[in-house]
């Protein structure tokens, strides 16, 4: 069905009248990175525009260097991520005034080592994830203290060897996935206690097959990433039963109009799609690429950026 | 009425929604929506800061509010205009109540809230909002910076109690119990550990399926020394025989587990039973999750049987070669 799905991909790029795309416009560069990198994964990436993202991606980038999720909206790090992220899949990251990026990421670091979303100063290990995973594609990683971004990522672990978004806060599958990949770029897995981290993972399988985020929640496609990806950087991920998960991924699917959503039989989205695709390519999908479970980025685009973040064994 | 057709926006020049790259087909979405945002973004191109400003954001924010450049926008002009931000505050609850689960929202009442140095009225607010969905993860994270910044925790082990008595399954609720404890008594005292271990015990009772309370139990006692609680391991396998779940057998197995690592003495008769269960969990009563009941087995295994032929070979492992078995 891979072909609904880029179908259903290249086709929504296109859709500017769509109402639900205009609400969707304070994400939009988060919306393209989903929709080239499932393209990508699924090695259709050539059908999309790279021109007209770049041109979009550069009339984004504001003085203080970070990036908007479209124009006339104000930059955050989630969005530069996004648009470092689509750049690097068209290895053109030169389109952004890099070292003036590099600024607008190390003037979010706060004096605990935490990271703000912007200039409003919202703390959430989801920013510390953004600005390392930022700095790592640009080769840029001295910029910040990482000793205190560290110390502050590893103060947000929980009783149940968990993660949430500031220290004291519920462990929660996304939050875990943006702590272990930062503790992999920042290369302190270790600190990381595998086993009990494996376990509150893998208990989010579902008698179905499906994964949730937090105890006694609804499963999800997209926390078939969030957990799956966290696993494998901890090297755990065969503790999920890998075939029942890919039934549940594959029910997902809209088999008329391509695409996945959060669960069988509701509406689908680019955000989605990618996280399902991303999902069956770590349980080695064979038709899909490689995707790095850090980075959620092909492989090979990663391969050639000469990044090759710690996984645990 | 449009603000494309009202006189006193006539100054303005409105601003048509620029993705970039292909012109805008504007067929479907709303006339209303295109209409609010255009102005907009006219502001904003202006950086006009007046009231007719502000009361236009709440227009943007009713469209969408999860666009953060407005509300970005909303408190440049809340604090360039000096609005009364107590007017605000019931603002933002008002938006709160409509969309609960939003960053952008929380986020405007935190900063509302620092404004004003006043969190009399946060606590209440909260627990509305969690009496709608007691799991809502913006809400706890509310509530654990109110908690924190303005020290307010002398009802909180007593709100946490009462969610808890809604649904012992609210996994936030378990969450919370421990942020609450860690903060104010912590849990080295040890009446205080046991009266958290006989509180799990009590909630296992009523609902044994409840992976939020082992996790709990656990939680509070890996640090301490499972096996080592007094009676602990006698209450478990009382339980067992009428409250059994997977996760009490797991359990049971993490006691092991730590009674294998932490005393002394032929433990034989410990690692067999513990490798029973893990058996038992992977063939039978957590299939699922076979490959981890596996590992623990194989790990309990190769680190406390004595008779493992791999343990004893490496006394003879080749200095020069340094072999591991």
């Amino acid at each position: 069905m891979l072909d609904k799905h880029a179908d259903y991909i290249a086709a929504y790029g296109s859709k500017k009248d769509d109402y639900e795309y205009t609400l969707s416009e304070y994400l939009r560069m988060s919306g393209i990175y989903w929709g080239l990198t499932v393209m990508d994964l699924m090695g259709q990436l050539t059908r999309m525009n790279q021109q007209e993202i770049s041109d979009f991606i550069k009339s984004c980038q504001h003085d203080c260097g970070g990036v908007s999720a479209s124009i006339g909206h104000d930059p955050h790090v989630l969005y530069t991520l996004s648009a470092v992220q689509i750049l690097s899949l068209y290895d053109n990251v030169n389109v952004l005034d890099v070292d003036k990026v590099v600024e607008y990421v190390r003037g979010l670091q706060q004096e605990d080592g935490s990271f703000a979303g912007d200039k409003w100063g919202e703390i959430d290990t989801r920013f510390s994830f953004c600005a390392v995973a930022t700095l790592a594609l640009l080769g840029r990683l001295d910029a910040i203290n990482m000793d205190k971004a560290v110390e502050f990522v590893l103060s947000c672990m929980n009783f149940d060897g968990g993660f949430g978004c500031r220290p004291g806060s519920e462990s929660h599958a996304g939050q875990i996935y943006c702590c272990t990949g930062f503790l992999s770029i920042a290369g302190q897995l270790h600190q990381v206690n595998a086993d009990l981290l494996g376990w509150w993972l893998c208990e989010r399988q579902l008698p179905s097959g499906g994964l949730n985020g937090r105890p006694e929640k609804l499963p999800d496609v997209c926390y078939s990433w969030w957990v799956l990806a966290s696993l494998k950087i901890i090297g755990r991920i065969h503790w999920i039963d890998k075939s029942k998960l890919r039934s549940f991924i594959l029910a997902c699917q809209d088999e008329e109009t391509g695409g996945f959503a959060d669960r069988p039989g509701d509406m689908v989205d680019p955000f989605h799609t990618l996280f399902g695709v991303a999902g069956l390519s770590l349980l080695g999908e064979g038709q899909i690429k490689d995707v790095n479970p850090v980075l959620c980025m092909p492989e090979d685009v990663l391969e050639r950026l000469g990044l090759h973040p710690d996984l645990l064994s | 009425m449009f603000y494309r057709d009202r006189k006193e926006w006539a100054d303005l020049e409105p601003v048509p929604q620029d993705d970039g790259p292909n012109p805008v087909v504007k067929i479907a979405y709303s006339d209303k929506f295109t209409d609010v945002y255009d102005y907009f973004r006219a502001l904003l191109k202006n950086d006009e800061k007046s009231d007719r400003a502000f009361t236009l954001t709440a227009e943007a924010i009713e469209l969408n509010a999860a666009n953060y450049t407005v509300w970005h926008y909303r408190r440049v002009l809340l604090q360039a205009l000096e609005k009364d931000l107590r007017e605000e505050m019931r603002y933002i609850t008002a938006i709160i109540e409509d969309q609960p689960k939003n960053y952008q929202v929380w986020h405007h009442r935190r900063m509302v809230v620092e404004w004003l140095n006043d969190p009399s009225e946060e606590l209440e607010f909260i627990a509305e909002i969690l009496s709608q969905d007691a799991k809502n993860y913006h809400a706890w994270q509310h509530r654990q910076w109110v908690l924190k910044e303005y020290k307010l925790w002398d009802s909180e082990l007593e709100y946490v109690e009462q969610l808890l008595e809604e649904d012992v399954r609210n996994n936030s609720a378990w969450n919370q119990r421990h942020y609450v404890i860690s903060h104010t008594t912590g849990y080295s005292d040890p009446s205080i550990l046991n009266r958290e271990v006989q509180y799990s015990l009590k909630q296992i009772k009523k609902a044994p399926h409840n992976e939020s309370v082992w996790n709990y139990l656990k939680g509070i006692l890996q640090d301490r020394g499972l096996s080592s609680h007094p009676g602990l391991l006698e209450q478990i396998l009382e339980l067992k025989e009428t409250h059994c779940s997977p996760y009490l057998l797991g359990f049971l197995v993490d006691i092991y587990e730590d009674s294998l690592e932490n005393t002394s003495g032929d433990q034989v008769e410990v690692l067999s039973k513990a490798l029973e269960l893990c058996e038992l969990l992977a063939q039978e009563k957590d299939t699922i999750r076979r490959e981890y009941w596996s590992y623990v087995g194989r790990s309990l295994q190769m680190k406390y049987c004595s008779d493992d032929p791999s343990t004893t070979s490496s006394q003879h492992e080749s200095p020069i070669l340094g072999m591991k078995p």
